[in-house]
């Protein structure tokens, strides 16, 4: 928890049961088996993601969450913190702090201190993306520098490249996003990333960055096009949400966009208040007269503190709104990602049809030809794609049944999200309001006191 | 303010002086005054333009017989506004300052307001006829264009830079020069500054407006996710909303209170910046003259001395004058900022009690309405 006393006070957020939980019943058969799994992977709520302090001063950031699962309860804290220089020249890079804490079962210790750098950020969510996103699962999408894609708005994003404190906390949600994933939590390679003391150093983060899944999306969405028959969307349910997918996408990409011209004159407004500040307390030197001149030194003072409120309200603007809006946008595209797979998945099953049908009448005309080695291997070939249907199939229907389970899942985490940062926000300019008054009470006295 | 003058029946109450209105017409300003005068109850209303306020100003200065005349610091009059269409934001800032910020001309009217009370407080302007006319004559004295003043605006010529700095023979002025030089500087400084803070504030307010709107957009009633989604961006909405009427509040009362006493303050600091290049000038002329009479030939020297004497005396009777005015206007500037100050304390102080308490109601009814 920060020390700080600048940032407002938060608690950790406490979210109960979600009886009206859709998918409560929903029993899943995963590929990878494992009665352990089945049993996370049931669903229940899922916590939300939110920073508990917003302070970029303060070396920790605690993003922590509580989350009562059925009979269990498990808890982890995680904080990303100490963003430090190492080496120096063209091999210097940042390391992070990367700390958790946790009671549950299948971390080997309760705190586990580890240090990693940015690039082994990337490769964990390489290696994730490349287990699950294929058959569904919305991976979180990587700590990324800036927003992927297309920027609405004319204004160049003042925060194209974060600072190390911004990293680590975009490196902290990142962590959590992935971890309040039930499938993804068991992972080894991310009990390996938050335990283990040496990793090996990911070669192939270019892989799977966020460039890199766009450019596997877009791959994939070229499958799509030039698939020759179109996909007959036997559920309407997938076209519905794949719509509504592309129209939050725009939605949220216009709101980071208002929100960081927000964040931006809200910066101007502290340089120009503090410039105040310094004017008013030359003024203030130059006088006179005794009262008024204290009174003026005094003006400028309280200045210098609204300028600081200013300071910590526009990281409030930043941290809670700007970045949730930023990490949306990024879970987006991953979301995306999913719809596309499950198309590809899809044409592969088609794929796999065609060439059974192929093999049937290859095997029928040889039944006439009188060459039985031959015809063998066409009756084995015949199994073989009949086989490849029937997995097809199969794992047409899972990605579909999970991606309507992550897809509710991440609508109620989105609405989740959003109510946490709507109130921190408030908490925010609550105490903002409370120290203005604290201010002018204590300067209004100053003013009369002028004789 | 005090009013206090021998010719009372004359007289009017500073203090009841007030523009009510003001409506516009193209590019003319008509302003409705009120004022009352000291021995009556009733109050008395014309109509008057910029020009009239400038005829009043031009009259003040160019009052004939009054001795020491120059060493009057005159109340500032704010420069004309332009209210033309073709007169971009800028321009009238640049003109203007803070008086071309606000609605409807309300600053403006206020520092015109000021202007006339601090005429009808000075205890010599207040008895120029020209005052009683141009408040209580329903005819507009403005017609008849005056001849200029004898003073015009301090020019920035070299020339004038020069005399400027002309070494004062009395230390009290020296220093009340040095003094004013500084002070004038720096209270622009400050006004300018603060006006860049009540534009960054008046830009942000319209930022949050443009998120406000964008997120009133994200409504969405597909299905009951959508809905939920919808309520929070609808909430949140709101709150962007108050924030934006939060800065709007702020950025108007920093307007109307210090704003307003900032300007003042630094065009009063430049009005005796001008009274004292006057007297210095006289000083120039006076040692000129002292010069000249050393150098003339005997025939010439009674003469010279004559003139001289003349010389002399009005210039003591301007530095009696201006010492005067500079006591009373030490004595006042402080007051004037002291009540800037205490208005501009109490407003900021309110508004941040009320959207403490909004922002306070907005906590408790998310924190009810998600906890279910």
């Amino acid at each position: 928890i920060s020390s700080s006393s600048n940032g407002p006070k938060a608690e950790p957020m406490l979210l109960d049961h979600d009886p009206d939980d859709l998918f409560a019943e929903a029993t899943e058969e995963v590929s990878l088996d494992s009665p352990e799994r089945q049993m996370i992977l049931s669903d229940g709520p899922s916590p939300a993601i939110t920073p508990v302090t917003i302070n970029p001063r303060a070396d920790v950031f605690d993003l922590s969450f509580v989350s009562h699962e059925n009979r269990d309860t498990f808890d982890i804290q995680i904080s990303v913190s100490d963003p430090e220089k190492v080496g120096d020249g063209m091999n210097a890079y940042m390391a992070y702090k990367v700390t958790t804490k946790t009671s549950l079962s299948i971390f080997s210790r309760d705190e586990v201190c580890v240090k990693r750098r940015f690039s082994d950020f990337l490769g964990l969510h390489s290696k994730l993306a490349s287990k699950y996103m294929h058959i569904g699962y919305i991976v979180p999408p990587a700590p990324e520098k800036s927003i992927v894609g297309q920027r609405l708005g004319r204004r160049s994003s003042a925060v194209t490249e974060l600072d190390p404190d911004a990293k680590a906390c975009l490196c902290c949600r990142y962590l959590l996003r992935t971890v309040k994933q039930p499938a993804l939590l068991k992972d080894p390679d991310v009990l390996q990333f938050l335990e283990s003391s040496e990793l090996p150093r990911a070669v192939s983060t270019q892989a799977l960055s966020g460039a890199g899944i766009l450019r596997m999306v877009n791959k994939a969405a070229d499958a799509v096009n030039k698939m020759t028959i179109k996909m007959n969307e036997s559920d309407a349910w997938f076209e519905e949400k794949q719509q509504q997918f592309e129209n939050l996408d725009v939605q949220l990409r216009k709101l980071h966009a208002s929100v960081e011209s927000l964040v931006f004159h809200r910066k101007e407004l502290s340089v120009n208040t503090a410039s105040f500040a310094k004017s008013a307390a030359m003024l203030g030197n130059s006088e006179d007269h005794t009262a008024l001149s204290r009174a003026l030194s005094q003006l400028a003072e309280v200045e210098e503190k609204i300028d600081q409120l200013h300071q910590d309200q526009a990281c409030a603007d930043f941290y809670l709104i700007s970045e949730l809006l930023g990490d949306y946008v990024r879970l987006i595209t991953a979301v995306k990602g999913v719809f596309d797979q499950r198309m590809k998945t899809w044409a592969k099953c088609q794929d796999a049809q065609v060439m059974l049908q192929r093999k049937r009448e290859a095997e029928a005309k040889l039944q006439h030809a009188n060459k039985p080695d031959k015809l063998q291997q066409a009756k084995d070939e015949i199994r073989e794609w009949e086989g490849k249907v029937q997995q097809g199939e199969r794992d047409f229907e899972q990605i579909s049944k999970n991606i309507r389970r992550e897809v509710g899942r991440f609508e109620k985490d989105r609405v989740k999200d959003f109510r946490v940062v709507i109130i921190k926000y408030l908490e925010s300019l609550v105490h903002t309001q409370q120290q203005l008054i604290k201010y002018w009470e204590a300067f209004l006295p100053e003013a009369k006191a002028i004789a | 303010m005090e009013v206090s003058s021998a010719e009372a029946a004359l007289s009017v109450s500073a203090s009841s002086i007030r523009i009510t209105d003001v409506t516009q017409d193209g590019d003319v300003l008509t302003f409705a005054l009120t004022s009352q005068k000291l021995d009556s109850s009733a109050g008395v209303c014309v109509f008057r333009i910029y020009e009239d306020f400038d005829w009043l100003q031009q009259s003040l200065f160019s009052q004939e017989n009054l001795p020491g005349l120059q060493g009057i610091i005159f109340p500032p009059l704010p420069s004309k506004a332009l209210p033309s269409q073709s007169n971009t934001q800028t321009k009238a800032l640049k003109q203007l300052g803070f008086l071309a910020l606000g609605q409807d001309w309300q600053s403006y009217c206020k520092a015109l307001e000021f202007y006339l009370q601090q005429v009808a407080a000075h205890p010599t302007l207040c008895k120029c006829k020209a005052l009683d006319s141009f408040l209580f004559n329903s005819e507009s004295p403005g017609k008849q264009r005056g001849r200029k003043g004898i003073f015009n605006r301090l020019s920035q010529a070299v020339e004038e830079m020069r005399k400027e700095s002309h070494k004062d023979v009395d230390n009290f002025f020296q220093n009340e020069r040095n003094k004013n030089t500084n002070l004038a500087a720096l209270s622009k400084v400050a006004t300018e500054k603060l006006l860049d803070v009540v534009m960054t504030e008046q830009k942000l307010a319209l930022a949050c407006g443009h998120f406000s709107t964008s997120l009133h957009l994200c409504v969405n009633q597909d299905d009951a996710s959508a809905v939920a989604f919808s309520k929070v961006c609808l909430k949140l909405s709101d709150v962007i909303e108050a924030v934006k009427r939060n800065l709007e509040k702020v950025a108007s009362n920093n307007l109307s209170t210090l704003g307003l006493g900032l300007d003042l303050e630094s065009r009063y600091q430049e009005a005796e910046k001008e009274m004292l290049f006057r007297r210095t000038c006289k000083l120039i002329e006076l040692e000129t003259v002292k010069k000249g009479t050393e150098k003339a030939k005997a025939n010439k020297r009674e003469v010279l001395e004559a003139f001289q004497k003349a010389v002399e005396k009005e210039f003591n009777l301007i530095s009696s004058v201006a010492k005067q005015e500079i006591e009373r206007f030490h004595s006042s500037h402080v007051n004037v900022l002291k009540n800037f100050l205490i208005g501009w304390c109490e407003v900021q102080l309110n508004t941040a009690k009320e959207f403490a308490e909004l922002y306070s109601q907005h906590l408790e009814a998310c924190r009810n309405m998600y906890s279910e």
